[in-house]
């Protein structure tokens, strides 16, 4: 077949509003659009004249699934303009919290958004029907991410104790030790997720994308490090509007996020897996091995077996910072003054950079977000790109399957992206 | 076919994160989902059926053409609408936006401003008939399970109307206003979260709108008295439900 139409108007198991139009004449892809009409919510915009403590509760609201990232980086970005080094129990917590949500997040997407293309269903809850242990374990998994983060964090969907210099409020080290043994409990169920995602009859699908992650001093890069790529990028986030541009293409209302003389790139689980397989945990290396996975992989396909590794590393990294919290109350106080910040996270669905320019009484006069997803739509596009010759054979429902498993391989999160993007509501 | 109540979730502009609380419901999802159809809901399922629908649950804010168009057909197709979260039920944080002229906030994050097609952020109430609100940025899980069983037992849910104070004085928290001066907007705000902010020691932050006989313009003065700049207090109220009659004022006291 040599004419193929593609169009799904409405992205379904992705968080937030987008749709694909693909159009195939004679074996040429004359149109590939991934377009977004999530309507802006002007974030960067209303941010200007807000006071720099209320930016990490408004930036949660980025992102229902990871409003963690978005503060955690906030938090980090405000404390590079007012020149503050934190505690290392104020590391070690934020660490914590941000690995509670991939658990939430990496068991959300697995078992609930992607894991149902794999096993030929619609949903998770057609696939409940068939597959109850399965989802039983997803649900448990989750739980407990979502357990961690409002433990740490207050509460799991927009946490409130994480602020400027520390937190409002600690853990018990009781409610640790009890979510702690929970922690045990669920590494064989995280195993069991790296062998399930190892087993899935994936394409075979390559092609060399750079990959970008942070990567740090020491351990599993997730809040702090250095962004680097599989094609020599190396960069402090200070240096990072140097280096990752954006451009409007003609065909997409979406700006395409590219490194500055190369292209598009991918960032998430994969990528960090990638970039910094021999930092994973010991279990989760083991894990990779017994299930005979190796890396680096450039199949974004494997996406969900990286993500399944990240899983089972933020189970057992979770445990080892638990083991060495002392749990002192800290003076929390600092100094407010003008100045410019930067920083980037690994937020579930990779990279995420947050800028802000403060004023002397603390007002912010600037704000410069840019999320994983945002990152990731141009390289979409160029999977899609690559990907589409290989269905041309398939009837034109499963196309439009396996075309939408290529998007939901990233994860997407639409919401988060969309304030980047050119908008222009086009539904046919 | 089956005879559950089938349920609808809208999403209009929102982070998700209303709506994942479904998803986050996990230890009695499996019972939810037993007791109802959750016939269209997108972020979750790839075959959404087609309506009518006996409840519709409508997240986020609506800030262009599109959303009301998509907000009608809502009402037109579900027996009972409902406004899940803040954004749904006064605008929530998009509504920040309001206060500053629209193609002042759009320029500082786009250039051509030509493809922006961006109204005022407002509830979903400004446009159709809203048969219930469920409060909070996001909605508390609670609350929202104790809608559900009220729906399917056709009996009024309870839904605090009282301030979050009431239900801080019941966590015997120590008062942040009263004992350290700071500013916590829980006397004005509806319950129903479990003063939760308040209780990991950081002030309410009003995300559940305007309580009953609330008096936020006493409120607003006491800040002012506290220290506050006025700046700071119109910041206060003009957030998550600065559209609110009772915010409004609490804005305008100062």
């Amino acid at each position: 077949m040599s004419s193929l139409r593609v169009k799904v108007d409405y992205l379904a198991r992705v968080e937030g509003e987008g749709a694909l139009d693909i159009r195939v004449h004679n074996g040429e892809i004359a149109e590939l659009k991934l377009k977004i009409y999530e309507p802006p919510r002007f974030f960067e915009g209303f941010l200007v004249g807000r006071k720099y403590d209320e930016v990490p509760g408004i930036v949660s609201r980025i992102c229902g699934i990871c409003p963690a990232s978005h503060q955690l980086t906030a938090i980090q970005a405000i404390e590079d303009a007012f020149g503050i080094k934190v505690s290392s129990q104020t590391r070690d917590l934020r660490k914590l919290l941000a690995l509670s949500q991939w658990i939430q997040s990496h068991s959300l997407h697995i078992y609930m958004l992607a894991l149902p293309d794999f096993l030929g269903y619609e949903s998770v809850l057609t696939m409940a029907a068939d597959h109850l242990p399965a989802v039983q374990r997803a649900l448990k998994l989750k739980r407990l991410g979502n357990d961690l983060t409002a433990l740490i964090g207050g509460r799991e969907v927009h946490p409130v104790t994480a602020t400027v210099n520390g937190f409002t409020s600690l853990p018990s080290k009781k409610d640790l030790k009890a979510i702690a043994e929970r922690l045990e409990e669920a590494r064989p169920d995280a195993l069991e997720t790296v062998k399930l995602c190892a087993s899935l009859e994936l394409p075979d699908f390559s092609w060399e994308a750079e990959h970008v992650a942070l990567r740090s001093e020491e351990g599993y890069a997730i809040n702090e490090g250095r962004l680097v790529s599989t094609e020599g990028l190396n960069i402090a986030p200070w240096e990072y509007r140097n280096h990752i541009k954006e451009r409007h293409i003609p065909h997409s209302n979406a700006l395409h996020s590219y490194i500055e003389g190369r292209g598009s790139f991918l960032v998430g689980p994969l990528a960090r897996v990638n970039l910094n397989y021999e930092r994973l945990s010991p279990g989760a290396q083991e894990a990779a091995r017994a299930v005979g996975v190796n890396f680096p992989d450039f199949n974004p396909f494997r996406g969900i077996v990286a993500r399944s590794l990240e899983l089972y590393h933020s189970i057992e990294e979770s445990l080892a910072i638990i083991d060495r919290l002392e749990l002192a109350q800290e003076d929390t106080s600092y100094a407010v003054r003008a100045g410019q910040g930067f920083a980037i996270t690994e937020a579930p669905r990779g990279s995420l950079y947050h800028s802000y320019k403060i004023n002397e009484h603390g007002i912010i006069e600037k704000a410069d977000i840019v999320s994983p997803t945002a990152h990731n739509v141009h390289n979409i596009e160029e999977d899609l790109r690559r990907f589409v010759p290989q269905v041309l054979d398939l009837s034109e429902e499963e196309a439009t399957l396996k075309c939408e498993t290529v998007i939901r391989n990233y994860d997407p999160c639409i919401s988060c992206s969309a304030h980047f993007l050119k908008m222009r509501v086009v539904r046919e | 076919m089956t005879d559950k109540p089938r349920v609808a979730i809208y999403k209009m502009s929102s982070c998700a994160g209303c709506q994942l609380e479904f998803l986050n419901l996990e230890p009695v999802l499996l019972d939810v989902v037993g007791a109802v159809e959750l016939s269209y809901f997108v972020m979750a399922r790839r075959q959404n059926a087609p309506g009518p629908y006996d409840i519709g649950f409508v997240e986020g804010a609506i800030t262009c053409g599109e959303e009301i168009e998509k907000l009608k057909r809502a009402r037109q197709e579900c027996r009972v609408l409902v406004a899940l979260g803040s954004c749904a039920c006064f605008g929530g944080l998009p509504s920040i936006k309001n206060w500053i002229p629209e193609r002042v906030v759009e320029s500082r994050v786009y250039q051509n401003l030509e493809v922006i097609e961006s109204t005022k952020a407002y509830g979903i109430d400004e446009y159709v008939k809203v048969d219930a609100y469920l409060k909070g940025c996001p909605v508390d899980k609670g609350e929202l399970v104790e809608f559900i069983k009220g729906a399917l037992l056709g009996i009024s849910p309870h839904l605090r109307p009282h301030s979050v104070c009431v239900e801080c004085k019941l966590r015997e928290n120590v008062c942040l206003f009263v004992s350290q001066g700071e500013p916590c907007l829980g006397a004005v705000t509806t319950a129903g979260c479990g003063a939760l902010c308040p209780s990991r020691g950081k002030v309410c932050d009003g995300c559940r709108g305007p309580a009953n006989d609330a008096n936020a313009e006493s409120l607003a003065r006491s800040f002012t008295e506290y220290g506050l700049h006025k700046s700071d207090v119109i910041r206060k109220f003009r957030k998550f439900a600065g559209l609110t009659p009772e915010f409004s004022k609490g804005a305008e006291a100062v």
